[in-house]
């Protein structure tokens, strides 16, 4: 962590000693730490989420899994998405933020869903929306759109469905192309 | 035409037990379109007699891509959309998008705006909370409720249509401030709601509160501990009712939540019986605070003074060529937010309702997603309602209280 970012003085102390639990292990935490209008986010490496969120729920109190949703950043790829976290401290009344990055070629994400519940559903809506797997997740179907849906209607490469609109120049050619899906579709 | 989907007995496996493929216990669909589901909410059951051995929720029947479309409107015509998502709580689903917007912006709002905001959103919250009495009421077949209920809900929509033009879909409040002052009229209007309702609320208490019937139905049904609602991640009169006095207007005051004096109202029993006696007493909070807003309502400007978010009044425009500037590029290219992301949680009548807004520095938001209550409920109804027979589920559904169009956006 920078020296000049100040936080929210309980939440240095828990990143503080987020990082001290993990830098003994292996791989590290050298979690990314930003703080933007007094929200305070990590950046963590997917294959560290289970073990920091586990220590964040029984560690440090945030019981609450509020909100888990992703963000794509095509097109760029590496990384393509940000799966977003929020978590929530009833005990302490705090936020924390935890972004992790993913991949366009291998978008998977362990899951949370035994850590929080919540996260079952959440996690499907994420799946439907972005095609982010959650590796260890019960039940990953669709969950918006219907279970036959091609593609994944939040990415930034999917299409905004609109109708061409129709001048007086141009009506004919685009009735007929209209007529041709229609019939195509049945 | 395309055929008709057939079930996949390999789909149901994951869904209900082994004793219903083996055709000893019966499957049953519950909706999509059912009147005591609240909307278009699909419940696959699996049932022996007449109690559920196991839901399941099938969502998505609204789903109308709102997050999607956000992304390719500026900030000011994404707004339109929030409305349409929770339609019993329009002006809290305005106040969540414009919170996060202003929180991005580090934009201003005068006092006389946060004032009106509170107000109009407490009365949402009544209103909101009416139609849920209403209509939960008469799923567990009391008629007349549903009836004084919405004779009420009829006072606080005037009120909205008299501030907005709208019933329902109402925009009114925008980012920075509302779209204009209030009329003379609404102090009064207001008032004289803040006369009739207490007595209302006692007269819905005479008719249901010790009513043998009413308490039979809803005791001990859909109970669940306030260490399992965490988890599951209720929030709102449902997590309240299972004994956690948590509410956002307190924990993260917006809007200037902090000046006004309201109880938390909690119940023990985490059952539909206490779900309904927290609405119950949070209506009356609801109204304490709009008196109280109403009584130190300032007078002054509605709207920020940030030219480059807000648009100028109409009247600077025959004066000021900057104005025109500033008006011109509001209404064609919109305004850009810095680059960030921020979550802004709000209390809604249904519980935490987050707006998770991101920037790329363009006039158009990246991402939008709304945390929605309802979406976050739903999830928790097969925990409710396992064991309890098929009657006591309609209840379980309305003591959460689901919006189908919260859920599915």
């Amino acid at each position: 962590m920078p020296e000049e970012l100040k936080l929210t003085s309980s939440l240095t102390d828990i990143i503080a000693a987020l990082q001290q639990k993990f830098d003994a292990q292996p791989f590290g935490f050298s979690a990314e730490v930003t703080e933007f209008r007094g929200e305070v986010s990590l950046l963590i490496a997917p294959e560290k989420v289970q073990s920091v969120m586990q220590s964040l729920r029984d560690d440090f109190g945030f019981d609450y899994l509020a909100s888990l949703t992703a963000s794509d950043y095509w097109p760029q790829l590496e990384p393509r998405f940000h799966v977003v976290y929020q978590v929530y401290s009833f005990s302490r009344n705090m936020r924390l933020c935890l972004r992790v990055p993913v991949n366009d070629s291998t978008p998977t994400v362990p899951t949370v869903e035994n850590l929080y519940p919540v996260a079952n559903w959440h996690e499907r809506e994420v799946w439907d929306m972005f095609g982010i797997r959650f590796e260890g997740h019960p039940d990953l179907r669709r969950i918006l759109m219907p279970g036959d849906w091609e593609g994944h209607p939040l990415r930034k490469d999917y299409p905004l469905g609109y109708e061409e609109p129709q001048f007086t120049f141009n009506f004919d050619t685009i009735q007929v192309r209209k007529h041709r899906a229609g019939y195509e579709e049945a | 035409m395309a055929n008709l989907m057939e079930i996949n007995l390999d789909e149901l496996k994951n869904l209900v037990s082994e004793r219903a493929l083996e055709g000893e216990t019966v499957l049953l669909n519950m909706g999509p379109q059912h009147p005591s589901t609240h909307g278009v909410l699909r419940l696959l059951l699996e049932l022996e007699g007449e109690t559920v051995l196991n839901c399941n929720p099938d969502i998505g029947f609204l789903h109308t891509g709102i997050e999607k479309n956000m992304e390719a409107k500026t900030y000011e015509k994404a707004e339109v959309m929030t409305d349409r998502m929770d339609y019993l709580n329009t002006v809290g689903n305005n106040l969540a998008y414009c919170l996060a917007i202003e929180k991005l912006a580090e934009l201003d709002v005068p006092p006389r705006a946060q004032g009106v905001r509170v107000i109009l959103t407490e009365l949402q919250r009544i209103a909101s909370h009416l139609v849920w009495l209403g209509t939960h009421a008469l799923d567990l077949a009391a008629m007349s409720v549903f009836l004084y209920c919405f004779r009420e809900r009829e006072m606080i929509m005037d009120i909205l249509e008299m501030v907005s033009g709208q019933r329902m879909m109402t925009t009114y409040i925008r980012p920075g401030g509302l779209w204009r002052d209030t009329p003379v009229e609404f102090e009064d209007a207001v008032r004289q709601f803040l006369r009739i309702f207490p007595a209302r609320i006692d007269q819905y208490e005479t008719l249901l509160s010790k009513n043998p019937i009413f308490m039979d139905r809803t005791r001990n049904i859909g109970v669940i501990s306030a260490k399992e609602a965490i988890a599951w991640g209720m929030s709102g009169p449902s997590l309240r009712g299972s004994g956690v006095a948590h509410d956002l207007r307190r924990a993260s005051p917006y809007s200037g939540y902090e000046q006004y004096e309201f109880d938390i109202p909690t119940e023990t029993s985490g059952d539909v019986y206490g779900r309904y006696l927290v609405r119950m007493e949070e209506m009356r909070q609801s109204l304490r605070i709009v008196q109280q807003a109403l009584d130190r309502l300032p007078f002054g400007p509605v709207r920020s003074n940030n030219r480059k978010y807000v648009p100028p009044p109409r009247s600077e425009l025959g004066t000021s060529m900057e104005a025109v500037i500033h008006h011109f590029k509001l209404w064609t290219e919109g305004f850009s937010l810095p680059k960030g992301a921020v979550y802004l949680p709000v209390e809604s009548p249904r519980g935490e309702l987050g707006c998770y807004l991101e920037s790329d520095g363009g006039p158009k938001p990246h991402r939008v997603h709304f945390r929605t209550p309802s979406f976050v409920h739903l999830q928790v109804l097969p925990k409710l309602s396992k064991g309890h027979l098929v009657a006591d589920l309609v209840g379980i559904i309305g003591s959460v209280d689901i919006v189908l169009g919260d859920a599915d956006r």
